[in-house]
């Protein structure tokens, strides 16, 4: 439904806008009805970048989003409005998602203003209170309160309810869960998975490898705005092919085993991008004679829905 | 043993009454040991980190001692605390890496730093620039704005000024917490090199992230709403917990490996008590499978097999059985 084809976000920097930084380069890959796609890399890989492409707070500089074959830069007005209510976003610090001076569930009046002004209080507030449970809240305890009154978690499941009271169809989650405490993240977690048997599709944003397995079939690795490995979550996890995403796995924290002594090697001051692979700095089995430092290594299929974007591992 | 802590309890004083963060403290850390504290936001584990070393207001020591390497902390002193403080005891606090000076480099930084301690910032370059090598960064960084540098070499640059001195004890609050998973292995191990090369004797690492002790700590102490709840070493908390609280925060953690289709894992029901006003005895009665009449009463934190503390009366009845 959601299909990104060679997108690429590029931000003028320096005084005069004379530099760019490439946020985002030729990403292509897709988002099926009622699948969870993961979105994970370091910070500064593009990836809240992608998620605000998607949402349209920004424009890609080259490449095409399409939503259920429809080219998202060309909506307008009241098109976009109706784009809106079917593509939401939530993102990372519920604290800061909140004006501080007004009640939390302001956020609902103005969905309600917005969206459904002709719906009537008594129907409308049924709504709200089906959408609030959903998520897992009882309305009675925490309606008509200031958001410091409620928790990161209440507060975090105050947005999903107010994106779900759209009837969205794709939710774009931001590193939702990655401020809330462990004994309550899960329960956010099984959440989304929970929607997803509605039908909801789902981008899922994380720096978090072991929350990307537990909620999603695939997962796209970004690193410094380019994919770096893509596929089934299952594949890729099992076998890591990029150098990149077998660093990061190695460095994942686990509860069943200790961290093996490799190297890492920490990431160099950041250099100009040249024509050469985004990983050549830091890569352990870089090959000038593979063409490493000259070439942009292509995204080709190494096995079965697994696609990785290195010249060791298949590319040619 | 590096330090004890002995009934430390600690109150915040607000308009609405206190706020009871630290309750009946009593622990000890090891020399050369690393211990991990971990527990929800919220539940005191920052406030006793700053308790040992600036006992600032609003906070406000109740009751209790802190002993370092046999020596009396005067930690409810704020001007006798301060020959104490980054020589024999030091913090990495909360976000420090965001609290670096903007306005200086990184080398004048640490040249006043010294200075305010009585050191020669000149004839202290040469190990200066060998604490550099080992956390590798290079000496360029010295010659920086913080500016300059990225999110894991602030977190290097600011763990190497807090142990230039080699202190007993270092309080490491949250410092992998806000890095790149790759900056975070780097970092947590620096920690333990730290520690080899006796750069400090003994640590406690804060934070949330139990899967990152279970990588570099030795013990782990798990904190509930103001109260301790189990300490034991690392291998036991994660693989033998025996606290209820515990059992079901490691339960309800995310591993590479399990995937919502084949394991549902669940979180715990309900919130944190309200610290203003807490219920009496155990605080995590509310939440627990377990609880019974007698958890109305504190249960004591005792050992109950070899450096396994915990404060659980069900366990304790269990183990009479036994």
């Amino acid at each position: 439904m959601l299909k990104l084809e060679a997108v690429s976000k590029i931000y003028r920097i320096g005084t005069f806008g004379g530099k760019e930084l490439h946020a985002v380069s030729n990403v292509s890959f897709e988002v099926e009805d009622g699948e969870v796609v993961s979105l994970i890399g370091e910070s500064g890989s593009g990836k809240s970048t992608i998620g605000k492409l998607i949402l349209r707070l920004l424009s890609a500089s080259s490449g095409m989003i399409t939503f259920d074959g429809v080219d998202i830069s060309t909506l307008q007005g009241p098109v976009l409005k109706e784009y809106r209510r079917r593509v939401q976003g939530v993102f990372q610090d519920p604290f800061s998602s909140y004006n501080p001076i007004f009640k939390a569930d302001r956020i609902f009046r103005i969905i309600k203003q917005e969206f459904f002004p002709e719906m009537k209080r008594g129907e409308w507030q049924e709504r709200l209170e089906g959408a609030l449970r959903a998520v897992g809240l009882n309305p009675d305890q925490v309606l008509d309160k200031f958001p410091h009154q409620l928790s990161g978690g209440q507060l975090q499941r105050f947005l999903i309810a107010r994106a779900l009271l759209l009837n969205i169809q794709f939710l774009v989650a931001d590193e939702i869960i990655s401020m809330l405490d462990a004994s309550t993240r899960i329960d956010v977690l099984n959440l989304l998975a929970d929607l997803k048997s509605r039908g909801l599709s789902v981008l899922f944003i994380t720096h978090d490898l072991s929350l990307g397995y537990y909620i999603s079939e695939r997962a796209v690795i970004l690193y410094r705005g380019c994919v770096a490995e893509m596929g089934a979550t299952e594949k890729i996890y099992a076998r890591p092919l990029h150098p990149y995403t077998q660093m990061l796995m190695a460095s994942v924290p686990r509860l069943d085993e200790k961290w093996k002594v490799v190297e890492t090697r920490l990431k160099a001051q950041e250099s100009e991008l040249r024509g050469g692979c985004v990983y050549y700095d830091r890569c352990p089995v870089a090959d000038r004679a593979l063409g490493c430092d000259t070439f942009r290594p292509p995204l080709v299929e190494a096995e079965q829905n697994h696609f990785v974007a290195c010249f060791r591992c298949g590319g040619a | 043993m590096s330090l004890q802590v002995e009934n430390l309890t600690v109150y915040y004083q607000t308009l609405r009454g206190e706020v009871r963060a630290l309750e009946e403290a009593t622990f000890g850390v090891a020399d050369g040991e690393i211990m991990g504290l971990a527990g929800e936001s919220g539940c005191g584990k920052s406030t006793l980190a700053n308790s040992l070393i600036r006992l600032s207001l609003p906070m406000k020591l109740i009751k209790g001692r802190v002993l370092l390497d046999g020596e009396e902390l005067p930690i409810a002193d704020m001007e006798r605390m301060n020959p104490f403080r980054f020589e024999r005891i030091s913090i990495i606090p909360q976000y420090a890496m965001n609290a670096l000076n903007p306005t200086r480099k990184i080398g004048k930084m640490i040249a006043e730093l010294l200075r305010s301690r009585q050191v020669d910032g000149a004839g202290f370059l040469p190990e200066l620039k060998r604490r550099l090598d080992l956390v590798e960064l290079s000496h360029e960084v010295l010659d920086m704005y913080p500016i300059e540098l990225s999110g894991g070499m602030k977190q290097r640059v600011v763990m190497l000024i807090s142990t230039l001195l080699n202190p007993s004890l270092l309080l490491a609050d949250e410092i992998t917490s806000a890095l790149d998973v790759s900056s975070q292995k780097a970092v947590a191990e620096m920690l333990v090199s730290f520690r080899d090369r006796e750069f400090v004797r003994s640590l406690i690492v804060i934070t949330h992230d139990i899967s990152i002790l279970y990588q570099i700590a030795d013990s782990i102490l798990i904190m509930y709403a103001g109260q301790l709840a189990e300490k034991a070493p690392t291998e036991a908390i994660v693989h033998a917990p025996r606290h209820p609280y515990t059992r079901l925060l490691i339960s309800s953690l995310p591993q590479v490996g399990v995937k919502y289709a084949e394991k549902r894992l669940t979180g715990i029901p309900g919130t944190p008590p309200m610290l203003l006003d807490p219920p009496a005895g155990c605080r995590f009665r509310e939440r627990c499978p377990l609880a019974f009449e007698k958890c109305l009463q504190v249960p004591p934190f005792i050992q109950v097999d070899p450096g396994h503390f915990v404060a659980c009366w069900k366990e304790f009845e269990t183990d009479a059985q036994a």
